[in-house]
C-alpha cells in the first residue's frame, strides 16, 4: 500500500513536469509543423539559469523559476527568428538535423559554463520538509509540484479554449492560410507561441530540476521521454498530453521501483508497442 | 547490353572517371601516412556505416535515428564469435550481416508503416532497448566492460593482422569497396529508381501499382546488413566492442557524417566520414564537450547554408566555374 502511494504520487508529480515541458512542444509542433528536437535544450537552460540564480545570487526558488522562464522565452524569440523561420518550409530531415545541431551547441555551452558534472538544485527548507499523508510521508516539494503544474495547465487550458488569443492559435493550427487571410498576423503569432512553448519548457525544467537532475546531456536525456509523451498523445492534441504524461510518469516510477534491473527498458517497450498499435495516439478516437 | 539512351533516368548512374579518385586516395594514404593507419581504418569503417545509412535515408527516404542498432549487432556478433573461438574473419562478418538482415526483416513490416516523428521515435526506441539488453546481458556482452581481446586468425591463412595495421586497413578497404559496388548497383537499378520514387511521392507510387512496403523492407534489410558488416569489421579491426556502439551518439555520428558529405549521392558518405573523423580526432583530444559544440555548429551551418553538404558545395562551385549545369 505504501509503495503504491509512492508510485502514484511520484509518478504523478514526475508526469506533470513532463506534461509542462511536453505541452510546450505540442503547441509549437502542432502550430509550426516543425519537428523540434531542440525543445529539451530550452528546458535545460531554464533549469540551469534558475538553479544558478538560487545558488549564486540567493534568489528565492519561486522567483528564480519565474525569471528563468521569462528569460528563456525572450531568448527563444531570437532563436526562432534566426533559425526556425527557415525551418517552417524545410524538409523534416533538415528540421531534425538543425535542431539536433542546436542541442549539441547548448550541451557544449552548458558544459563550458557549468562544468560536466551534475549541477544539483538545493530545495528550500519549506519544500524539503516531509508531510504526513496518513499512508506515508512525502516531501512537500512533490505536492507543490503537483499543485503548481495543475494550476499552470489549467491556465493554459483556459487560454486555449476561452480567450481570443487561443482562438487565433487554434485557427492558425487548423488552417494557416485561411487564418492569415482573416487578418491574423501569423508570423507574430508564431513567435509568441514559440516563446510560450519554450518558456513552458524552461518552467518545467526549473520547477522539476530537483527531480530531473541537471547535467549537460539533459537536452537529450529527457527529450526522449518528452517526445514519447508527445508521440503517444497524438501530435497536437493538448488535452491528452496530461493523461499520457501521467501514464508515462507512473510507468517510469513503477519500473524503477519494482524492476530496477530493467532500467529504461519498460518505457521504450511501451513506446514501441503503443506507437505501432495506436499510431494516432493513446487517447484519440480510432479512425474508421 | 544495349547502351542506355541519354534521357533514361538510369543514365544518371554511368560510371565517371572522377569516381576512381575516391578509390585511389585511400591507397595513397596507406603509403603516405603509415603512422595513421588506425585512424584510416576507422574512417573506412565509418564510411561504410554512413554509406549504409545513405541507402536507407538518402535513397529510400527512411528517417532513422537508431541505425547504430545494426552496427552494434554486427560488432557484438563478430566480437562474440571471435572470443568464443571462431577466429576466421570473413565468415564472422558474413554471420553478422545475416543476423542483422534477419533482425531487420523481423521489424521491417511494423516499422516501415510509420513515417515522420513516430518513425524516428520507434527507431530510437529499438536501438535503446538493444542498448539496455546489451547492458544487462553481461554473460554475453561483458556489459559495461565490453568485450576485450578480440583476435583474428590470419586472413586466408596467410596475411597476419600486423601491429602496424596494413592488413586491417586493406581489409576494411576491401569491405568498403565490395559493399560500395553492390550498393551502387542497387541504387542504379530499376529497384533503386523505384525507391527514390517512394521517397519523392509515396502515394503516387502506391497508385501506379508499386508495392511500397516490400520495396522499403528490402532497402531496410540491405541497409541493416551493410551496417552490420561495418560493425563487424569495426570489432575485428579495433579488437574491442563496448556499449557505445549501440548508443544514440553512434547513430548521430553516422547521420552527421552523411549530411556533412552530402545525402543521397553515395560519395557523400565517403567524403563526410574522413572530414568528420579527422576533425573529431583532433578536437576530442582538446575537450570532448567543445567537440559537441563544434558538431552542433557544423550541423547548423551545413543545413542552413549549403544544399547537399560538401559534395553539394563542390558541385555548385564547379558549375559556377565551368558556367554550365551538369545533370
Amino acid at each position: 500500500m505504501s509503495s503504491l502511494t509512492f508510485v502514484v504520487l511520484f509518478g504523478v508529480s514526475y508526469g506533470l513536469v513532463l506534461a509542462l515541458i511536453a505541452i510546450g512542444l505540442v503547441v509549437t509542433m502542432g502550430l509550426m509543423r516543425v519537428t523540434n528536437l531542440a525543445h529539451g535544450a530550452f528546458a535545460a537552460i531554464g533549469g540551469y539559469v534558475s538553479t544558478g540564480l538560487m545558488t549564486k545570487a540567493g534568489v528565492p526558488f519561486p522567483v528564480a523559476i519565474m525569471i528563468a522562464s521569462l528569460a528563456v522565452a525572450a531568448f527563444s524569440i531570437v532563436v526562432e527568428r534566426a533559425f526556425f523561420v527557415y525551418l517552417y518550409t524545410a524538409t523534416e530531415l533538415e528540421q531534425v538535423l538543425l535542431t539536433i545541431g542546436l542541442d549539441f551547441i547548448v550541451i557544449g555551452a552548458l558544459t563550458f559554463v557549468y562544468g560536466p558534472n551534475i549541477y544539483s538544485t538545493p530545495l528550500p527548507s519549506y519544500l524539503s520538509a516531509n508531510i504526513d499523508l496518513g499512508v506515508r510521508t512525502i516531501e512537500t516539494y512533490r505536492l507543490v509540484v503537483v499543485a503548481v503544474s495543475l494550476i499552470v495547465i489549467g491556465g493554459l487550458w483556459y487560454m486555449f479554449d476561452r480567450t481570443t488569443l487561443g482562438a487565433r492559435l487554434r485557427a492558425a493550427v487548423d488552417n494557416r492560410t485561411m487564418a492569415q487571410s482573416m487578418g491574423i498576423n501569423v508570423p507574430v503569432l508564431f513567435s509568441l507561441t514559440f516563446a510560450l512553448g519554450s518558456g513552458l519548457a524552461a518552467f518545467g525544467g526549473a520547477l522539476g530540476a530537483p527531480m530531473l537532475p541537471l547535467e549537460p546531456l539533459y537536452p537529450f536525456k529527457y527529450l526522449i521521454l518528452v517526445l514519447v509523451v508527445v508521440a503517444l498523445s497524438g501530435f497536437g492534441n493538448v488535452k491528452s498530453v496530461v493523461g499520457v504524461a501521467i501514464v508515462v510518469g507512473i510507468v517510469e516510477t513503477a519500473g524503477r521501483l519494482f524492476f530496477p534491473g530493467l532500467g529504461a527498458f519498460l518505457i521504450y517497450l511501451l513506446l514501441i508497442v503503443l506507437m505501432i498499435w495506436r499510431r494516432d495516439g493513446l487517447f484519440s478516437a480510432r479512425r474508421t | 547490353m544495349k547502351p542506355l539512351p541519354r534521357s533514361s533516368i538510369l543514365s544518371r548512374y554511368r560510371l565517371r572517371p572522377a569516381e576512381l579518385l575516391f578509390w585511389v586516395l585511400p591507397i595513397l594514404a596507406l603509403f603516405l601516412f603509415p603512422k595513421w593507419l588506425a585512424l584510416g581504418t576507422l574512417v573506412l569503417v565509418f564510411a561504410l556505416f554512413a554509406l549504409s545509412l545513405d541507402l536507407l535515408l538518402g535513397f529510400a527516404g527512411i528517417m532513422s535515428l537508431g541505425h547504430a542498432a545494426f552496427f552494434g549487432i554486427g560488432a557484438y556478433t563478430a566480437g562474440i564469435l571471435a572470443i568464443g573461438g571462431w577466429n576466421e574473419a570473413i565468415s564472422g562478418v558474413l554471420a553478422a550481416a545475416l543476423l542483422c538482415g534477419a533482425g531487420a526483416g523481423i521489424i521491417a513490416p511494423f516499422l516501415l508503416r510509420l513515417t515522420g516523428l513516430p518513425l524516428i521515435m520507434v527507431t530510437v526506441g529499438v536501438a535503446s532497448i538493444l542498448f539496455e539488453v546489451a547492458n544487462k546481458a553481461t554473460w554475453l556482452t561483458g556489459g559495461d566492460d565490453g568485450l576485450y581481446g578480440i583476435r583474428m586468425r590470419p586472413l586466408f591463412g596467410f596475411f597476419a593482422w600486423s601491429i602496424s595495421g596494413e592488413t586491417k586497413f586493406l581489409y576494411a578497404f576491401a569491405w568498403l569497396l565490395i559493399s560500395f559496388v553492390i550498393i551502387r548497383r542497387m541504387v542504379s537499378s530499376p529497384f533503386g529508381i523505384a525507391l527514390q520514387g517512394i521517397r519523392e511521392n509515396t502515394a503516387r507510387m502506391r497508385l501506379i501499382g508499386n508495392s511500397v512496403i516490400p520495396h522499403l523492407s528490402i532497402a531496410f534489410i540491405a541497409s541493416a546488413m551493410f551496417a552490420g558488416i561495418a560493425g563487424a569489421v569495426w570489432a575485428q579491426t579495433g579488437g574491442f566492442v563496448g556499449l557505445g556502439v549501440l548508443s544514440l551518439d553512434t547513430s548521430i555520428d553516422a547521420l552527421v557524417m552523411l549530411v556533412l558529405g552530402g545525402l543521397g549521392s553515395l560519395y557523400g558518405a565517403l567524403i563526410g566520414a574522413p572530414v568528420y573523423l579527422i576533425f573529431k580526432h583532433f578536437a576530442q583530444q582538446w575537450n570532448p564537450f567543445y567537440w559537441m559544440f563544434l558538431v552542433g555548429t557544423m550541423l547548423v551551418v551545413v543545413v542552413r547554408f549549403t544544399r547537399g553538404g560538401i559534395l553539394g558545395v563542390l558541385k555548385a562551385t564547379s558549375e559556377r566555374v565551368t558556367g554550365h549545369k551538369k545533370s
